[in-house]
């Protein structure tokens, strides 16, 4: 910052006070997270510091006991099937709305990611209201059909990102060479999106894996997910074993969406968007 | 190309080439529309329809229509001035009878205690006795039964329910009701609620949004002046609570802002407190918590903006004679309305819809829209409240997610 | 082709869904049950006691369930037929409502082969088999609190009692001893509580506490309160206040003044797929020497009268029926909640935003 030499007093106080003050919102935003996950290490069922010793003892509880293993299961099924179901949607979805000229994109595009913008509640009871008369409620095919809704956004959007930087030359030389229409999909349409729909099924998988207001209201019992039992936990009593539970929510969101950061890099460049 | 353009000239019988070409466009189109259409369908039926349906339940209700029928084609005659005659009367008591045997009195008796409290019990015991009452005169015997049955506004009740749909949901979620008369009057403040909850709603959100503008702004300047090596360090710090499910995030502020929780019991360590300050179960958690979550959503569209505005314009301001804060204020500030604008308007609509977060770290005056559209479905059963609530939050919903199509366009909706 | 293909492959994926909705039925097995209750300690009472020794004595496999005591969740399987649910452990005043609407099976007292007239309660619930009684009562940490409250006129007195209260976020038990602590005698306050006036009054009483209230909606959550000093007292169901001092050696105190006396029934959805099974599990569970059995772990008494001769004499004491709590008892009024409990939860929805 060779111009500060040449600032004035008052922008040189103003300079310090907004670095100041963004370290202040930066720690606002991290600290929470930093400061609470420690605590699932702590070897007494206390919040606070100094922890007087180290211990995985709520690991174990949340790795070991049938009430949390089964919600994790439960959770994993769940969003694994919703992932799938997604990305097939999605992507197809993505593909034709990509095309040129598509009818009425715009509100067909609205209409498919309104998902993401209808308040939890709203879809959760509203999905509540039908499941009861469809004989859903308290299903696994509920759950996931729901999950399923709001997860294909997801996918749309990135998918649709991806195309819209995708090279249509690239399709047309394939095809003027010669190249049967599957062949072109395969070949060269697939693998140039396939970043795009794995990172789309990755935010997907998420958004089913972390879902919490509609598994209230629509699963049961044997249903029951992660989250689902981590919300009664919280109302009851914040135990370090529901803390043990959040920090691997979210190292798996962490990884998973890493992962769907980094492809979505490497589609840049392989697409020629970014040189890096 | 040359061949084509023989073909259309050399044959008359062929279609011209305008109409070729429409043909293709148009399976494209077609092409293009069914790769759409089973997502389209599936949105359709597993979101749409059911929030459809959501809505229609908040002006439809047939309770009545269908428990008690007898009694509701005789009232169709009845002009609404005087107590009903005779006929209406015996159609009610053979209503009653059949609910009794039915086992749908305490139906009926929980659709009008909604409108006029204390009926319910009326109703039931009516129907009890009316089962084994034979008589000639059912209006005086009805009446001697319970005296509710003379009450003109539980005629007007019964009236009103002879049609499928109703307005009193919709009046009840903004605190008006009907009269004796049918007419529309105002709730009585022990029920009168949702206004002020309504505003309530409004004020959260747009306390959240003003927070997340003030604390995101100078953050984003940061994010976007500082070279990508610091930028993309400090961005971690932006985006990893951005990945962080938001059950977790409102666990970690419960933890942090309990009575005993970390906060305090720091602040008293440090000797700044001398007893816990309340920050969880009220207004402080609540918007402290929402804040955090939302901090992203505000920021990083306006950290997009502003990697877009090019140094040239300050730096030519501040040239030509503008001191560093003018030529701010005037020449950067102005073109990062957009991004402000998106941001602002995104984490406003996500707020309003808020539910998690002020039912695990708010009190009980701070419970929103969303709260009480569960509670109405959980709690207290009225399947009709939860969906008048419900579509009234969603239609101001869907209205500013319009505003922000129209604004920032849906195609650049950014994740991460 | 590809186009074919691709469409194909698209509506596979629809196929694939619909195909997946049969697989939502739950399986026709009649050797399974679930059985939901309350969660926390009372549960654990449940399954130690009865769920898990019946489970071995048949082999039926019993999966489990919480809730809070929502009579909506139970009407809406009801009504979707989506009954996943066969027994399930509700208070009696819920139980009441809920056999109004019909929505819960009438028990058959023959085939359950057990005497009627031996259940605490029976005669006014057609539709439940009285599991146990338990008690609403106040409840402070004596660490925090050496000389605590001793009538709940106390719950109400902020200026010797100083800090938060926790109590139930349902108007149920409160506008009770809002009304006892205004100086009502106990044997009036349903009187009282019958007149607009007596509403009124209870309302304005716990408007003087209001400020000071924090709100429980689960019954671990009351002595989690206590535990973690974000309460100076609360109102708690007994039993759960029992096993914080058991099993988790709090030094938490019970006072028993107005304790209101609660009953909890067996229920059985209607359209339960195991309604037999669910017959043979109420027939074991409530036979004296079995509904003793969750005494061993939760202060709750038994309601088969023939049932106290198993029950180990150690705890009675501690037991809501213990002559020294009868003293100052509230026995709650099921006709009174069943008929007001809407009104009522309706203001008190209301009182409580304002």
């Amino acid at each position: 910052m060779s111009t500060l030499a040449y600032a004035s007093p008052l922008e040189k106080a103003w300079y310090y006070l907004h670095r100041l003050f963004c370290g202040a919102v930066l720690l606002f935003l991290i600290a929470p997270i930093l400061v609470t996950f420690p605590l699932s290490f702590n070897s007494v069922p206390f919040f606070s510091y100094p922890m007087p010793g180290f211990s995985l003892r709520w690991y174990e509880e949340f790795f070991l006991t049938d009430r949390w293993q089964y919600a994790l299961q439960n959770s994993i099924i769940v969003a694994v099937t919703v992932t799938l179901l997604s990305t097939a949607l999605g992507t197809a979805a993505a593909l034709g709305l990509s095309r040129p000229n598509f009818p009425w994109r715009t509100t067909v595009m609205s209409l498919l990611i309104s998902p993401m913008i209808v308040p939890a509640v709203i879809t959760a009871v509203g999905v509540y209201f039908f499941y009861a008369d469809v004989g859903l409620l308290n299903s696994y095919t509920g759950l996931i059909l729901a999950h399923t809704s709001i997860a294909t956004p997801f996918v749309v959007i990135i998918v649709t990102a991806t195309l819209s930087g995708f090279d249509d030359s690239l399709a047309r030389a394939a095809a003027s060479l010669g190249a049967a229409p599957m062949t072109v999909f395969f070949k060269v349409t697939l693998p140039l999106i396939m970043p795009g729909m794995i990172s789309g099924a990755l935010f997907a998988f998420l958004s089913s894996f972390d879902e919490v207001v509609i598994a209230l209201f629509v699963a049961g019992a044997e249903q029951r997910t992660l989250p689902k039992v981590m919300f009664s936990g919280i109302r009851e009593e914040i135990s370090p074993t529901i803390i043990a539970a959040a920090t691997v929510l979210t190292l798996i969101s962490i990884v998973v969406l890493a992962a769907a950061e980094l492809l979505r890099r490497r589609s840049e460049r392989l697409r020629g968007l970014r040189s890096s | 190309m040359a061949t084509m353009a023989a073909q259309i000239t050399g044959s008359a019988d062929r279609v011209p080439l305008r109409l070729k070409l429409q043909r293709v466009e148009r399976r494209r189109k077609l092409k293009a529309f069914l790769l759409v259409l089973p997502l389209l369908l599936f949105i359709l039926t597993t979101f749409v329809l059911p929030i459809g349906r959501m809505i229609f339940n908040a002006v439809h209700e047939d309770t009545l229509l269908r428990l008690m029928p007898r009694t509701m084609s005789e009232l169709r005659g009845w002009d609404g001035k005087d107590l009903p005659d005779e006929g209406v009367y015996a159609a009610l008591a053979a209503d009653l009878k059949q609910s009794w045997a039915d086992k749908t009195a305490a139906e009926i008796g929980k659709r009008m205690n909604y409108e006029l409290p204390g009926t319910r019990s009326k109703v039931t015991s009516s129907a009890r006795k009316v089962s084994t009452l034979s008589t000639d005169t059912y209006k005086d015997a009805l009446i001697e039964i319970d005296p509710l049955w003379a009450r003109h506004e539980v005629w007007s009740l019964l009236k009103r329910g002879s049609s499928a749909y109703t307005a009193y949901y919709l009046l009840r979620s903004v605190d008006l009701q009907y009269g004796p008369d049918s007419q529309i009057v105002a709730s009585p403040p022990e029920n009168a609620i949702f206004r002020h909850i309504f505003l309530l709603t409004l004020g959260i959100s747009i306390s959240v949004t003003f927070a997340t503008l003030v604390l995101g702004f100078p953050v984003a300047y940061l994010l976007a002046s500082l070279p990508a090596k610091y930028s993309n360090l400090l961005m971690i710090m932006v985006v990893l609570p951005f990945w962080t499910s938001v059950l977790v995030r409102t666990t970690a502020w419960v933890v942090l802002l309990q009575q005993h929780g970390l906060v305090n019991e720091a602040l008293m360590a440090l000797h700044i407190l001398s007893q816990p300050a309340e920050l969880i179960f009220n207004r402080v958690g609540t918007i402290v918590a929402m804040t955090h979550i939302q901090l992203p959503f505000t920021l990083l569209p306006i950290y997009s903006v502003m990697k877009t505005i090019s140094p040239t314009y300050v730096r030519a301001a501040r040239s030509l004679g503008a001191g560093p804060f003018y030529a701010f204020w005037k020449i950067y500030f102005p073109q990062t309305l957009p991004g402000m604008a998106a941001g602002c308007l995104l984490t406003f609509i996500l707020c309003l819809g808020y539910y998690i977060t002020p039912a695990l770290v708010g009190g009980p005056q701070d419970q929103m829209v969303s709260y009480f559209v569960a509670h109405y479905t959980n709690e207290e059963l009225n399947w009709g409240m939860a969906s008048a609530l419900g579509a009234i939050l969603l239609t101001a919903t869907l209205i500013l997610y319009y505003v922000f199509n129209k604004l920032v366009g849906t195609d650049r909706m950014k994740l991460g | 082709m590809s186009k074919a293909l691709r469409i194909t492959g698209a509506w596979s994926v629809m196929a694939l869904v619909a195909g997946a909705l049969p697989l939502a039925q739950p399986v026709l097995a009649s050797d399974q049950l679930t059985i939901t209750s309350f969660g926390g300690a009372g549960q654990m009472a449940t399954r130690k006691g009865q769920i898990e020794p019946f489970a071995k004595k048949t082999g039926i496999k019993i999966t489990e369930d919480e809730y809070g005591g929502e009579v909506s969740k139970i009407r809406a399987m009801v009504e979707s037929k989506s009954v996943s649910w066969d027994l399930v452990v509700a208070d009696a005043t819920a139980a009441s409502q809920m056999c109004a609407e019909g929505i819960i099976e009438r028990i058959d007292w023959n085939k359950l082969g057990l005497d009627r007239a031996k259940f605490v309660g029976a005669d006014q619930q057609d539709c439940g088999v009285p599991e146990n009684l338990y008690a609403t009562v106040l409840a402070y940490d004596k660490d925090t609190l050496p000389t605590g409250p001793t009538t709940i006129a106390d719950l109400f007195d902020l200026r010797r009692f100083p800090g938060k209260r926790g109590l139930y976020k349902r108007p149920f038990g409160n506008i009770e001893w809002a009304l006892i602590a205004d100086g009502v005698p106990i044997k009036d306050v349903y009187k009282v509580l019958r007149t607009p006036a007596g509403i009124e009054r209870a309302f304005n009483k716990l408007d003087t506490i209001k400020k000071n209230v924090v709100w429980w909606e689960t019954g671990a959550q009351a002595p989690q309160l206590l535990a973690d000093r974000q309460v100076v007292m609360t109102s708690a169901w007994n039993g759960r206040i029992y096993d914080a001092v058991k099993n988790s050696g709090k030094h938490f105190q019970i006072m028993w003044h107005a304790q209101e006396l609660g009953l909890n029934v067996w229920v059985m959805p209607k359209g339960g797929q195991h309604l037999d099974t669910a017959y043979k599990f109420l027939t074991f569970a409530v036979s004296p020497a079995q509904q003793a059995e969750p005494t061993r772990y939760m202060a709750y008494g038994p309601a088969n009268k023939e049932a106290n001769a198993h029950v180990d004499p150690a705890i009675l004491p501690d037991l809501p029926s213990a002559p020294d709590h009868m003293a100052g008892a509230l026995l709650v009024d099921t006709s009174f909640w069943a008929e007001n409990g809407d009104e009522l939860r309706q203001r008190f929805t209301a009182w409580l935003v304002k």
